[in-house]
Formats: C-alpha cells, structure tokens, sequence
C-alpha cells in the first residue's frame, strides 16, 4: 500500500481539509445571514467569520494566570482532531486519504477528543463560568453520546461494516437503503446529537450574551486572540464536517468515486450545495424554535437515544 | 397625647387626604405599626437636614380614596437617632440604612444596619446629603469587602457575576450561591451608578428640577417627571385643568407601551426565541418614532412642566390601531411557540405574601395578585377614576409576561379615549405667589410601578428631593423570587423583574 506517495490522495486530502476549514467558516456566515433575513435585519456579510478570524489571529493573545498547559493545547487538539477526521471522512470523494482507519466510530471519538479538551480548558480557567459551561457541555456530551453510538451502529447494520466509506458506497451502490426505516431513524437521531454538539437551538444559543445561559460561550470566555481564532475555526470545521458526514448519508448523490480533477471539482460543488442547502434549512428551522429548559435536554437525547435504538432494531428485523 | 388623637381622628376619616402629623420618636413605632395595620405602604422616607436639626418625614399611603399620611420625626444633629421601623416593614429597613449612609442617622434596634448605599471605599463618617457635607472626599481603599452571606455545604460553589457583563446593560453585581444548578442564594450588590442625583436637585429653581427628574432613569422620563411635579404643584398649592392631566396622562400611557414592548421582546430573546424580539424591537422603534412625533423626543422628555403639558401632535386612531394589530400578532408569535411558554411558566415564582412583606410594586406586583396601581390608587383630577389594572395571581414569569400584555392593551385604549378628544395642544398655568418652606409629594404609577417624588421648596428654590423608583421595592423581591430556580434561567427572571439601576442607585 502506496497510497500515501500517490499525489492525487494527497491532494484530495488537502482539498478536503481546506473545503471544510473555508466552507465552515463560510457555513457559519450562511447561517447567520439566513437568520438575519428571517428575521427583517441585513446581517453581516457571510464572509463575516473569516474576516473574524484572520483579525483574532493578528490580535493579542491573553491566558489566565493560573491556567495550566490544558488551556494552550485544547484549540489545537480541537483543529487537529478535526483536521485528522476530515482527511477520514468520504466528503468529496469516497476515497478519502485515510480511508483505511476511517471507522465511525475513529472519526466520532476524534471528534469527542477535541470538545472534552475544550471542556476540560473551560474547568482549566479557574472561572465560574468556565466550569460553568464545562460541566454543562460535559452532562449533554454524556447523555449525546450513547444516542450517537447506538446511531453507528444503526447506520452499520445496512453495510455490515462501520467503515465510513464502505457505507457510502455502499449506500451509492443502493440507494433504497436511505429510505430503509433503519437509515430514517438512524438519520433523525444523529441531526439531533449534531444539532446538540454543536451548540445550537434549541440546546444552546449561539448568539447570547447572557453568560449565565451560556454552554458553549461560557467554556471558551476566558480565549482570544489566536486561541479564540482557532476555537472558533474547529468549532466551525466541526459543524460543516458533521453536516457532510449527514448530507452524505442522506443523499450521497455527487460524491466523486475516483480522484480525477473532474470528478473532485463537482464532489466539491455538491458536497458545498448539500451543506449549505442543510446548513440553511437548519438556520430557517431554529428561527422558530426557543432555546429548551437545561433540565429538559435529558428528555431530547433521550429522544434521539430511541429513535437511534428503533434504527438498529428494524435494520435487524429487515434483514 | 396629643399626636396620637389627631392620627386617631385622621384614620377614622373618609375620603382624600393629605397630612402631616408631628410625632416624638417614642410614638413613632407605634403609630407606623398603626398605620400598616390599616394597609397603608411606607411609600417613602425622606430625611431633611435643615442645618439646626435633621428631620425625618415617613410617608405613608393608601388608596383609593388618596390618602397620604407624613408622620415627621425630629432629631438632633450630632447622634442622629430615630427608632427602627424595620422589624415592622421591610422596606423601612432599607430607607433606614438609606439614611444612615446618606445622613448619618441611627437607626435604633435596625437587626441589620449595613452600608446600603456607599459602597465600602467612601471614607466612615462622610453624609453626602448633610447640608455642610464636602462635595468631595478622598477615596479610601474597599476597605471591608461587602458582607455576602457566604452558603456551605457539600457541592455549593458560588458563581459571581458583573458588575461589567458581557451585554449592554446596567452594572450590578450579583452573587449565586449554588448546588449543580440550582440557586440556593442570590444577593444582589447595587448602587454601582450612584450619583447624587438627589443632591443634585438642591439649590435648583423649582422649574428646572423637570429636566434632571426626567434622566433620574432614562426609560422613565415621563414617570419621573411626572411625579417631581405633582409633588412640586402640591407644594406650591397649583391646580392643574382636567386638560393637561390628560396630555400627562397620554405621555405616560406612550412611556408604558415602548417600555412593555420592548420587554416582551426582551423575554423571548432571553430564551432564544430571536425572532419574537426582531419584531418587539421593529415595533418598539416605530414607538419611539411616535414619540418624537409627539414630543419631539424619543424618550419622551420636554413633554411635562411644572403647571402644564405639551405636545406637538397626539397619535391617530389608524396609528394606534396598527400598533394594536401589530403588537397582538408578536404576542400571537410568542404564545404560539411552546418551547416559550415552558420556559416561563413556573419560573421565578414570586408569592403574594412576599410582595405584601417586601412592599413589591408594579407589573411585578399585580402579576402575584396584588392589586396596587397608582392610576386608581391616587388619581389626579378625573382621570381614569374607576381604572381597573390588569392582574394575574400566579407570579411567574408568564404571569408578568401576560400583565404586560394587558397593559399594552390597557395603555392602548387609554390613548384611543384621550387622542380622539381635541383640545388645546399645550397646557399652562400660571403660578402665583411661590411660598417659603412648602413641600408636597407625588405619585405616579410609571410602567414598572408606583414613583413616588417628595419635593421641599423654598421661595422657588428646590431644598430637598428625595427620589424613590419602584425598583427600590423590587430589587429583594428579585433575589427571593428565585428560590428553586435554576442557574441559567436568572436572566430571564431578572429581565422578567426588568428592574432600574439608575432609579435604585440614584
């Protein structure tokens, strides 16, 4: 196995990488302007993110006094553990750099790698608010998490593998199995554990400024400068991953299966148009939804929990 | 007992009254616990240092009939004493720290008396509203850290927060003792925007106390000024036409509405529901347009004089109509959304019994079932005699929600009823003789409950002004509506509360 001195994996690597880091941001912007027209408001540019972080990396970088080497290292486990799941993941193609350990369950642990380092920095500030967010993001992460690996297993049954390649192939190669009850519910669980890891409404609102509701904000106050801009960079990575990882297990149309400049260049624009018609969909839906009691999540991971559990048993009893 | 007759005599009287008896400190105790038990409200307590002995006035009121009490106690000036009502009321207990941080009066037998007002740096010993206190005074290091009770137990942990924050608002620092996430404690440290506002009045003539009444807190211009010159007309003895009670009356109805608007904006926003609060600040800022319209202010201010009113223009029917529709089709939003309506119901529960024992006022008060609205209280003239205000009994955030909405609503078809009339655009009267050593006080129910000025004049020069904005009343009630509640839905209790910083620290 070669693979690694092929150019072509090379480059599909680095377009892959580079999409989701650009597209993310972008993706951010997109969201925010949706809601703004929704809303009667101009909004800011969509190109607003970018702008955002090329400035936090040209400012100042601030750490708290008593924070330990966890502070400094969390933003960039959290990009590189994004990064390393992004070269894993079939977006564009589905022969990604890293295809071989590109199990699931690899890619959703990397994922959990980097937001449990970001918790543990937000306990790592020595601020309520900090530990605060922390143990608030840490409760939802734990009640998300068996929700997310039952949905694994819902989305292997079909395939009978938990190789994330192998399942969009798979899926390409019969696309029925998207409409299977399995895939549905399967599908239904993972939005809503993306929507909860993610921080959005109705589990978390990204645009507060009331620290005192805060999950996501209130573990990453004490960041800025060059930090902030890469929290805020895997922070949008990882939403624009998850959403492709959904849009290619729903519709898994347009994903190039050889690595031909051709066929990438119109992996790349279907891959962007999925997300950003997702992405859009999302932003419209959370215009009209409040933000849930904290004590009431328990019931929608739970929710997601059945809906994922319901996947595997009618993916067992088809067979 | 000469004192205790004539309050005898007072009490068993009917209809409207104003009066003020003279009683020695040893009667004082039992008088006010008289007058509480007659459901009279300490609606303010103002001491007055007139340079040879310091005089404490206790407002108390009821209503309707009007009927407004003043019992006066008199001190000397070294060892300021007076007896302490506060095992008595509440809200005595804190008009007393008031005084003694603002006066140097001792109250005797206070179970708490700490700074209130002065934060610790101001030095021990300086009474900024003595008459001969020095304007300024060097500003000592925080030398005691203020007295939080500090919680203990297994898992408590405290969070604070402000007084900077993270959002556009006023500064106040609050303390949240907690377990996992429930509030166990919450103290409030205020008084960060004090400014001397009331000392600020002294020495101004009588005309020009409007305009610094007006910015006392600056969504309540109209309450605030309105109240500074009710008390400055019974003061100088001025009788205003039925007319200019009813431009008044107009601007305070427009002050209630953007404010309302705004806050069941505000509410939504609090749990992330954006879009009700897009549409609130849409309406709100056609609101404060109307105002301009009107008085050429968006915050309403210039509007109300000593003796008068004026407007340029008073809004339309259509006008107020299309508010109306548009104001129900954003309650319509907000009530349709359940995640919302979750939200707030049961949440930050304020019990009757707590708002009769702190003295709580306004939207918070009526939405727990108390029914105290100065417009029926102690109406001015004829205006809204028989006004009935909008009441619910659950206490909750919702029940606050749903009274601001039916005083939208109230507020509205005040303004149909008194915009349709015409008559002249701007009222004035002419004052005659200015006495010397008057004083009369004022009562205004601004939209987050009852202001009430107390006003000393002197030959056309304000003497004293003493201030006091519902958020007074409210601020504790705050703090003990949140038991069992947990940590991230503070913000929405408190802006259910939407108290004043400016109007409390004054």
């Amino acid at each position: 196995m070669s693979v690694a001195h092929d150019v072509g994996v090379t480059g599909v690597g680095v377009l892959q990488v580079v999409v989701i880091g650009i597209g993310g941001l972008v993706l951010l912007g997109l969201m925010r302007k949706v809601r703004a027209r929704i809303e009667g408001r101009v909004g800011a540019p969509v190109l607003q993110p970018l702008r955002d972080v090329r400035k936090l990396m040209r400012k100042e970088r601030l750490r708290p006094e008593f924070a330990s080497w966890i502070f400094p290292l969390a933003p960039v486990v959290l990009v590189a553990t994004v990064t390393v799941a992004a070269l894993m993941t079939p977006l564009i193609t589905t022969h990604p750099p890293l295809a071989g350990g590109s199990d699931l369950f690899v890619v959703v642990y990397l994922l959990l790698l980097g937001s449990t380092l970001v918790a543990l920095a937000g306990l790592d500030t020595g601020t309520a608010f900090g530990g605060m967010g922390s143990s608030r993001a840490l409760t939802i992460g734990a009640l998300a998490e068996p929700a997310l690996l039952v949905t694994i297993l819902a989305l292997s049954v079909s395939s009978h593998s938990s190789n994330f390649p192998v399942i969009v192939r798979a899926t390409l190669a019969d696309p029925a199995v998207i409409i299977s009850p399995a895939r549905l519910f399967a599908l239904a669980a993972l939005l809503i554990v993306i929507i909860a890891e993610s921080g959005r409404l109705p589990v978390d609102n990204p645009a507060t400024h009331l620290e005192l509701t805060m999950i996501k904000e209130a573990m990453i106050l004490e960041y800025s400068g060059p930090d902030l801009a890469l929290v805020t960079l895997g922070e949008a990575m990882r939403l624009a991953l998850l959403l492709g990882v959904l849009v290619n297990l729903s519709l898994p149309w347009g994903v190039a299966s050889s690595t031909s400049v051709g066929a990438l260049a119109i992996g790349t624009i279907v891959l962007c148009a999925k997300v950003a018609a997702v992405a859009s969909a999302l932003s419209f839906v959370e215009v009209f939804l409040a933000k849930l009691r904290l004590f009431r999540l328990p019931e929608l991971l739970a929710g997601a929990f059945v809906l994922a559990l319901l996947g595997v048993v009618s993916g067992v009893v088809t067979k | 007992m000469n004192a205790a007759i004539e309050l005898g005599e007072l009490l068993e009287s009917s209809g409207s009254l104003r009066r003020s008896v003279q009683v020695s400190s040893d009667e004082l105790v039992e008088f006010a616990a008289l007058m509480l038990e007659r459901r009279y409200r300490l609606a303010l307590v103002c001491a007055v240092d007139t340079g040879i002995d310091i005089r404490v006035n206790y407002l108390f009121v009821t209503g309707p009939p009007d009927r407004r009490i003043e019992l006066v106690v008199t001190t000397a000036r070294d060892n300021a004493a007076v007896p302490s009502l506060a095992r008595l009321s509440f809200a005595a207990g804190r008009f007393e720290r008031e005084m003694r941080d603002l006066f140097g009066i001792e109250p005797v037998g206070h179970p708490a008396p700490h700074r209130l007002v002065l934060h610790q740096h101001w030095p021990e010993g300086w009474h900024p509203l003595r008459y001969d206190a020095p304007a300024s005074v060097p500003m000592a290091e925080d030398s005691a850290s203020y007295p939080f009770v500090e919680v203990q137990g297994a898992g408590v942990y405290e969070i604070p927060i402000g007084p900077v924050h993270a959002g556009i608002i006023e500064p106040g620092h609050f303390r949240f003792s907690v377990v996992g996430e429930t509030i166990l404690k919450m103290k409030a440290r205020l008084w960060f925007v004090h400014k001397g506002i009331e000392r600020l009045f002294e020495g101004r003539d009588y005309q020009f106390g409007v305009e610094l009444a007006e910015k006392i807190s600056g969504d309540s211009a109209v309450g605030h000024s309105l109240a500074f010159c009710r008390a400055a007309e019974e003061a100088l003895g001025v009788a205003l036409s039925p007319r200019a009670e009813e431009l008044r009356t107009v601007l305070l109805e427009l002050e209630r509405l953007y404010n309302h608007v705004a806050d069941v904006g505000a509410l939504c926003n609090d749990v992330g529901f954006g879009l009700a609060q897009a549409k609130a600040l849409t309406l709100r800022e056609r609101l404060l347009r109307l105002n301009r319209e009107v008085t050429g202010h968006r915050l309403l201010r210039g509007g109300i004089a000593v003796g008068g009113a004026k407007v340029i223009t008073l809004p339309s029917a259509e006008v107020l109509d299309a508010i109306g529709k548009e104001f129900d089709a954003l309650v319509a939003l907000a009530r349709g959304q359940g995640t919302v309506m979750d939200r707030f119901k049961g949440t930050g529960v304020l019990q009757l019994v707590d708002v009769e024992e702190m003295g709580v006022l306004g939207v918070a008060a009526r939405a727990s079932g108390s029914s105290y609205d100065a417009r029926r209280a102690h109406p001015v003239g004829a205006t809204l005699a028989g006004f009935t205000p909008a009441l619910s009994t659950e206490g909750d955030v919702q029940a606050r929600f749903n009274v601001r909405v039916e005083e939208v609503a109230a507020s509205l078809s005040i303004l149909r009823d008194y915009c349709s009339s015409s008559g002249d655009l701007s009222v004035s009267t002419v004052l005659g003789t200015i006495a010397s050593n008057v004083s009369g006080s004022g009562i205004v129910e601004g939209w987050r409950g009852a202001i009430v000025h107390r006003v000393e004049i002197d030959k056309g020069v304000l003497t004293r002004v003493k201030v006091v904005d519902p958020s007074f009343f409210n601020w504790p009630a705050l703090a003990i509506s949140l038991a069992d509640t947990i940590v991230p839905d503070f913000p929405l209790v408190n802006k259910s509360f939407n108290l004043s910083y400016a109007g409390n620290d004054l």
